[in-house]
């Protein structure tokens, strides 16, 4: 996890996932990349909810006899994981602002302080 | 008229106000209904990244509603 975006220091981050089809689509995605590169099968694990710095995201494990397409195939997981999947993240940041990323013109929410 | 079941999604939901929502709408795709959500809710706004899903399928704007119909609607995603 990041620590900084443009500039903001980024305290913790906050990953909603909407489950049903998170897992749907996660399994199409790996059909496709044993399809494309002959792998044996692959594992691909997203954390929802609050993040600390540090903590690691998503994991994607591929096993094939082959380790050129086995990176491919983990390559290719990683990226359409990241495009397709109905998963947000929320930065929150250290002054106590957040903003889901990648939403150009969603408001960005001013959180309560708790502190 | 149709009757609907709409769901917001993480930004999609805080513009809106709301999370789940029943409608009657004549919307004839995805893509109208959603035309429409952004007149019902003020803070809504049109995303160019935005997807839509119906009935737990990821679907397209121009796909048509029937009644009953569960129609989620996604912000742009951003996982990883």
């Amino acid at each position: 996890m990041r620590n900084h975006n443009q500039g903001r220091a980024v305290e913790r981050l906050e990953y909603e996932v909407y489950s049903p089809l998170a897992v749907k689509e996660g399994n199409a995605i790996i059909e496709e990349a044993r399809d494309k590169f002959g792998i044996e099968q692959a594992l691909c694990v997203h954390r929802s909810g609050d993040l600390a710095l540090g903590d690691i995201a998503v994991v994607v494990g591929v096993a094939s006899a082959h380790r050129d397409e086995a990176f491919r195939a983990a390559r290719y997981i990683i990226d359409e994981v990241k495009q397709r999947l109905p998963i947000w993240k929320k930065e929150h940041y250290t002054d106590g602002d957040a903003h889901w990323v990648n939403c150009q013109h969603c408001a960005s929410t001013h959180t309560e302080h708790a502190a | 008229m149709k009757e609907v079941h709409v769901r917001f999604f993480a930004a999609f939901r805080e513009a809106a106000g709301v999370e789940l929502e029943t409608v009657h709408t004549s919307a004839a795709s995805a893509g109208e209904l959603f035309n429409e959500m952004t007149r019902k809710f003020q803070g809504l706004g049109h995303e160019p990244a935005a997807l839509v899903a119906i009935n737990d399928e990821m679907s397209g704007w121009d796909t048509g509603l029937q009644d009953g119909d569960e129609v989620l609607f996604f912000p742009p995603v951003a996982g990883g």
